[in-house]
Parts: C-alpha cells; structure tokens; sequence
C-alpha cells in the first residue's frame, strides 16, 4: 500500500523525539497503580479492616462519584475503585497528547509538510503515530499488569486492570486522531479531544453518583464497569476496543478527504481592520487568550453543576450515622467534607489553565511572535504583563464561575440557592492563592530559565498525585505539604484562616517578581 | 546628528558559537544602506541587538544617538523593523494585525494604508494562518511602511515577494530616500542591493569585510577581462595579479588586479588582440570573492 510507504522511517523519528516523555508517562501510571495497590496492602492488612472500610464508603454517593461505585472489599477491589478512574484519565490524557503532537500539531508547524514531500504516504504520519499509541498503551497494559502481579494480586484481575487502562487511552488517541483532522490547530484539536475527555468524566461522575446508566456512555466508566477484582466483566472491554476500531478508519478517512494544512471547517473571511479594542499588548493578550479561557469556564461550569446537583445524596449517610452526625451539631459535616475536596480538585483545574495561559508568554516568544511586539514602542514588561494579568485574572474568573455553578445546582436542589452559594463561591476563590503560585512557577521559569519553563507541567503533575494520592502512599508530612493547595483553607469544612493564604499570595507575588527581572534582563529568544 | 547607527567592535556569542566578532557598522542619516552577508555572517543578531532583543557581550552600539538596550521603549518610537522570518498570529486577519502593530506606534494613517494595501495586492480580511510566505511578508511591510518611523531596519525584507511586487517594494524605497529616511536593508539579493544603496557593508563570520560605496568597492577589486588573441599567452596565468586564467582555443578570460591592468593589456596586445571586452566586477562577483576565499561557514 503506497498511501503507507514511510511509515516505518516516521515512527521511528515519533520513538526518538518521545524517548523521554513517554517512559515517563508510561512509569508514572504504573507507579500510581501499584504504589496505590501496596499502600492499600499495608494500611488494611487484615480482612475484617477491609471489610469495615468498605462498609463505610460503600453506600456512599459522594466516594461514588469520585472514585466510582465499589465492588468488592478485596485488596484488588479496594485499589481498582480508588486508582482505576483516575489512572484511566491519566492514559487517555497521555494518549490524546501523543496523537495531537504527533499529528495536527507537526502539520500546522509546517514539519510534516518537509516530511510529506519525501518519499512518505499520505496516510504514513497517521499510521505512524497510531502505532506509536499502541506501542505505549501496550506497554501501560503490560506494566500494569504485571506491578499488580507483584504485589501479590490475582493474575486475572491484574489484567483486566492493564487491560483496561491501555485500551481506554487507546479509545482517547483515536479520539484525538479524529479531532486532529477537524481542528486546523494543535491546540484546537486537543482542546477538541480534552473537552471529550473531561464529558466523559462527567458522565461518568453523574452516573455513578446516582448509580444511573450514564456512565455506560462514558469510555472512563467503561474502565471502571470492567469490575476489576470483582468477578470481571471481560465483555466491557469490548467497548473500548469497538470504540477505537470505529475511530481510526474515520481518521484516515478524513486524512483522504481534506488538504495538507486543512481541517473540515474552512476559515472564513474576517475583519479587514482591527477592532478598536485591539490596540494595545493587553488587547493582544485578551485575544489571543480568551478562547482558552472560555473553553475552561464552560467546561468547569458543567462539573460545578454535576458535582452540585449530586451534593444532597452525599449527605444522606443513612439513618444510623445521620443522627450521630445530628448529635454532634453538624448534619451537613459530609456535604461540607465534599465540597471542601470538591473545590480543591476544581482549584487544581484552574491551576492547570493558569499554567496554560502564563506558558503562552513562553509559547509567542518561541515561535518568534514576541519580536513584532518588542520592536514595536512597548518594554519587556509591556509584553509580558498583559499575559499574566489575563491568565491570574482569569483563574479568578474560573473559580467564581465553578463556585457559583456548584452553589446554584446544589442550592436548588436543596431549595435555599440564596444561602448555599455565596459560601461556594467564597470556598472556590479561597483556592485562587494556591493555584497562583502555580502560575507564579511558570512565570519565574519563563523568566530565569526559559528553557526549562515547560517543567512547570511536571511540578503540577507531582501536586495533582500528591493532592489524589499523596496521604494513601504515606509520604512524610514535609512532602505532602509541597503541595500549595495542602495549605489552603478547607471551607466550608474548617474555618478560614488568613496566615496560609496570605503567606501563598506573597509566594505567588515573589516568584513573579523573580520572573519579571528575569525577563527584563536576558536575551528574547531567536530562531 | 549625522549617524544614525553606530555599532563598533560588537560582539556577541551564543554558547560556543561566535556569532558577532568586533563588528563595526555605521549607517548615515538619510542613507540606504546595505547589509551584506552568507547565511548565518550574523547579519539577523546584529539587527536584533540594534532592536534591543539581545544584549551585546562586548562592544558598543548607539543607535539613533540612544542604547539600544536602555532605552528600546523610547528609541522604538523612531524606527520600524520588518523581521526576515514573519511570523504571524494565526488567528488574527492580516488587517488586524497591521492595524494593531500600527496603534502600538501611535495612530493609523487610513489613506495610506489602504494606499499600501491596494500597492501590494494583499487581501487583510484573510486569517494568518492562510497566508503564504509572500503574504506574511506583505502584512509586514505594509505595517511598517505605512509608518513614519525615520530608521527603517528591514531583515531580507523581500524575501519570497513576486518580482512585481518586488519592484513595488524598490519603488517604495525610493520614496522613503526622498522623504529623507534612513534604511539598513539586509539582502541577499544583490540586485536589489546595487539597485536601490547608496553605501554596503559586507559581512561574514560576524566580523566586516568591506564597507563603502559601490564604486569605492568596485575599485578595490578585480576587472573581468575577456580577449580574443592571434596568438596564445601561455604565461599570462604566471603574471603577478592575475587570477582565475582560463584558455579556451583562442579565446582568453581572466579577472585581473586594478593595478596590473596595464600590464596585463600591454601582453594582450602584443599577442594581438582581435576582440576584447572588459567590466568592472558586478556585486556577485564581490559577494563571491568575499564569501568564497574560506568556504565552511559557521552556522547562524
């Protein structure tokens, strides 16, 4: 098949350029899955503390809507209801990202255009980079796999687990392959692909928090539906493997259909002279930022209103514990428990659009779209400061809108939307100072150590583990607390204390300072 | 003020690359003046550092009696700079963002752009993304020529334009001599060079070869001379000051030294001359001369 020629040559340039980062996610996964499955062997050693623990979280809506329900009080149960979600996440993020940079991106970079030109087929790069994706789910599938086996789990359960996860990022790359021939952007078909990815979580979510068929839509509850350790359900993982086989010949039936360079929407015309609002770097920023910004408000407003639609069933704990709880002066201390952990996990979100938004300084410096704006009558600072005060702005924005997503949904289900949501808006904007130093992160590095501005994604890839599964690992408190949103208050929970918020307000401020010199002091990068 | 760029001993590595070594470069208030050199010779750091981007490791350079790190903002304000490599925001139309580059100047001459925009046959409703090469170019250009900087730095500023529209682009740069601007035009077009300077400065290896005026560069350099003799000269290639002999039949070509010329025709004639043309050399063969004594160029 000549349409095919080439595609040996290209994925072998796909496993050079990836030799660092895949490893990486690929033993990142693994880790969580068995790191996960070991601190679960030693915090429960016998059965009676299993089953005790079971009992307690089995019945309730809100650990099923952030693990999922559990199945089966076994070692293997216990580690697939509080791991498999999340790491089915984990793989499709890794998968999705590989497809888009491999594919979509690479083409709008203009890269595979050179390559295109050589002797390669049309359909080689595609080809290349799907086979790229199955190699590395193979090997999350297999490592997977395996670590359980050696923690002394069952065989067949240990591989419904790999399974699973390696064929969930398989049904996200194929996602993204399709989004990739849509978008005519990288970052238009990944945002694309991740909006998927977090509806599917969603559903997910919905589904099992109210133990309804939603998240049978949903290829992350197909995941967990799988029933690891709980008398498998084989037949589940047919869903994913169906799923993808459906994908990939669309994709290359796109790839056949459009242009080099183009997608299935053409651009239309647009304005012949700016709009008057474009008329200064922040005008620029707003933008250049404002769909990235729009697309993570839409998106995290969806989540508040699942989780706050779901927060009363959280609640209701049964009668027993309800009138212990009433005895003690607080029913509500579990809806409370659950919103406080609520707002840190959408705290960690707005961190990673905080991220996103301050790295784009370092993405227009890099492909040279600083220099029109640096030779132009406006100072380091002029240039990168609008940047900033878009993305800490809009963090700010995010939160409130997730606070009051939450606050609305929770509060007309309960009837009192007047009393619940200015307390969650209150809890979400408590976060802000966290995610800014996250943000402030990015910023020192893009100043001092341009090079190495994108570790920013590693350091918030090791808060999101400490921040989900930090305590069950048993890691040192000195450890735990790196993580910035360990310090915030947990309202509505406990109290609010204003030391640790205003102490990471001035990290936040401090790290940006160091930015700021930074990028006033060195040389802007050239080609 | 009568130099508006004055850059000397300028130096500038990037790792262990030497990028700029002791380069000296001055440019004349109201003066085209060309920027010569191979392919990585440095011409792009140089211009970048007059722009403020990159900080000079030694040397000075005043630009427009200011420095160019110290005071980018204010001195920004006096010129434009068209990049040799456009690169565009994808998603903006290229009206937008020549209306944007101008605002950051100060405010939009409206007759003058559309007067360019029409000049350069450029269609600004289209998104970046869409544009080619030429077009990125044009949105460039069109940006900085609808300004009223007084120093123009434009960085192979026609690169991938169509001979029409290079014509225009020439034509453009006439006008701004008249109005009395200053131009650095970097180029590889030699051409475009010898058509539109008053003085050039070759560079490569960071450091300057030649600078002056066309016919001071001319002089210090050889002369083509072609002849059609009776009789053969088989020694002429021994001469002193000969070079690049080369004997075809009766046919003779070689690139002589000025101060050999005579000699050299005195031989000519004497063998007996039946046709003989001769030219001073064209800036390809400087730029060649220039660039091709030590082949292995450094890269940047």
């Amino acid at each position: 098949m000549t349409s095919l020629t080439g595609t040996r040559a290209l994925l072998r340039l796909m496993l050079r350029r990836d030799r660092v980062r895949l490893p990486a996610w690929v033993l990142g996964i693994t880790l969580m899955v068995v790191g996960t499955a070991s601190s679960f062997a030693e915090l429960f050693p016998t059965v009676d503390d299993r089953t005790k623990f079971a009992a307690g979280v089995a019945g309730n809506a809100g650990f099923r809507a952030i693990y999922g329900p559990l199945y089966s009080d076994s070692l293997g149960g216990l580690t697939a209801w509080r791991i498999g979600a999340a790491a089915a996440v984990y793989a499709a993020l890794m998968s999705l990202l590989l497809i888009v940079r491999h594919t979509r991106a690479e083409e709008e970079a203009g890269r595979s255009e050179l390559l295109g030109a050589t002797v390669v087929g049309r359909h080689a790069g595609l080809a290349a980079a799907l086979i790229n994706l199955g190699i590395t789910n193979f090997a999350v599938a297999l490592l997977v796999t395996l670590g359980l086996v050696g923690t002394g789990l069952p065989a067949g359960g240990s591989l419904a687990f790999g399974l699973a996860l390696g064929l969930v990022g398989c049904v996200f790359g194929a996602v993204a392959a399709t989004t990739s021939q849509i978008a005519t952007t990288g970052r238009g078909a990944s945002g694309l692909a991740g909006s998927l990815l977090g509806l599917a979580y969603i559903l997910r979510i919905t589904g099992d928090a109210g133990e309804s068929p939603l998240s049978w839509v949903s290829p992350i509850g197909w995941a967990v539906q799988t029933r690891m350790f709980a008398g498998e359900r084989w037949w589940v993982l047919a869903l994913p493997l169906a799923l993808t086989a459906v994908l990939i010949p669309v994709a290359f039936l796109l790839v056949s259909r459009r242009d080099h360079g183009g997608g299935l929407l053409a651009d239309r015309p647009g304005r012949a002279s700016a709009s008057p609002r474009l008329r200064s770097p922040l005008g620029l920023a707003w933008r250049l930022q404002r769909g990235v910004l729009l697309g993570w408000t839409a998106g995290l407003i969806v989540a508040g209103a699942a989780v706050g639609a779901i927060a009363k069933d959280v609640g209701d704990f049964g009668e027993e514990i309800g009138d212990i709880l009433r005895r003690f002066g607080n029913s509500d201390i579990l809806t409370d428990a659950y919103f406080a952990g609520i707002m840190r996990v959408f705290a960690l979100a707005a961190g990673g659009y905080l991220i996103e938004a301050v790295l784009r300084i370092r993405t227009e410096e890099n492909e040279l779209r600083a220099e029109p704006i640096l030779s132009a009558p406006v100072s380091r600072w002029g240039w990168a400061g609008p940047h900033l005060l878009v993305a800490a702005g809009g963090t700010g924005v995010i939160l409130v809108a997730v606070g009051l997503a939450t606050g609305l949904a929770h509060g007309l289900r309960v009837g009192d939307v007047g009393g619940e949501t200015p307390p969650l808006v209150g809890a979400a904007l408590l976060q802000l100072p966290a995610a800014l130093t996250l943000g402030g992160l990015a910023f020192a590095l893009t100043g001092l150590l341009p090079r190495l501005a994108g570790a920013t994604w590693a350091v918030f890839g090791v808060v999101v583990t400490l921040s989900y599964i930090g305590e069950l690992l048993e890691l040192p408190e000195a450890i735990l607390y790196l993580s910035p949103f360990r310090h915030t208050p947990q309202f509505p929970l406990a109290e609010v204390s204003a030391t640790p918020l205003l102490i990471l307000g001035a990290l936040a401020a401090g790290l940006a300072v160091i930015g700021y010199v930074g990028i006033r002091r060195r040389d802007i990068v050239s080609a | 003020m009568e130099n508006v760029i004055e850059v000397s001993g300028l130096s500038k590595s990037f790792g262990a690359t030497q990028a700029l070594d002791k380069l000296d470069l001055t440019v004349r208030a109201g003066e085209v003046h060309g920027f010569l050199g191979p392919n990585g010779a440095g011409k792009t750091t140089t211009i970048r550092i007059l722009l403020g981007l990159l900080r000079a490791d030694s040397g000075s350079a005043v630009l427009l009696g200011g420095d160019p790190w110290h005071d980018a903002v204010e001195l920004h304000r006096r010129l434009v700079y068209v990049p040799g490599d456009v690169t565009l925001w994808p998603t903006l139309t290229g009206g937008e963002i020549i209306d944007l580059l101008s605002r950051l100047r100060g405010d939009i001459d409206e007759a003058r752009r559309a007067h360019l925009l029409e000049r350069f046959d450029l269609d600004p409703t289209k998104k970046a993304r869409s544009y080619s090469k030429g077009n990125r170019q044009k949105v460039a250009l069109i940006a900085a020529l609808a300004s009223d900087a007084e120093l123009l730095l434009l960085d192979e500023p026609t690169a991938g334009l169509d001979p029409l529209m290079e014509a225009e682009f020439r034509k453009a740069v006439g006008e701004m001599k008249l109005a009395g601007r200053t131009l650095l035009l970097s180029s590889h077009i030699l051409g475009e060079v010898e058509a539109v300077c008053d003085r050039v400065s070759i560079i490569r290896n960071g450091h300057n070869v030649e600078t002056g005026t066309l016919t001071e560069l001319r002089h210090l350099t050889r002369t083509s001379v072609t002849a059609e003799i009776a009789q053969p000269v088989p020694d002429l290639g021994d001469l002193p000051g000969v070079h690049n002999a080369q004997l075809n039949g009766s046919e003779i070509r070689c690139e002589v030294d000025p101060d050999q010329l005579n000699d050299v025709l005195r031989r000519l004639t004497e063998a007996g001359v039946r046709s003989l043309t001769s030219h001073p050399p064209t800036l390809e063969e400087l730029f060649l001369r220039h660039y091709g004594e030590q082949p292995g160029e450094a890269e940047r």
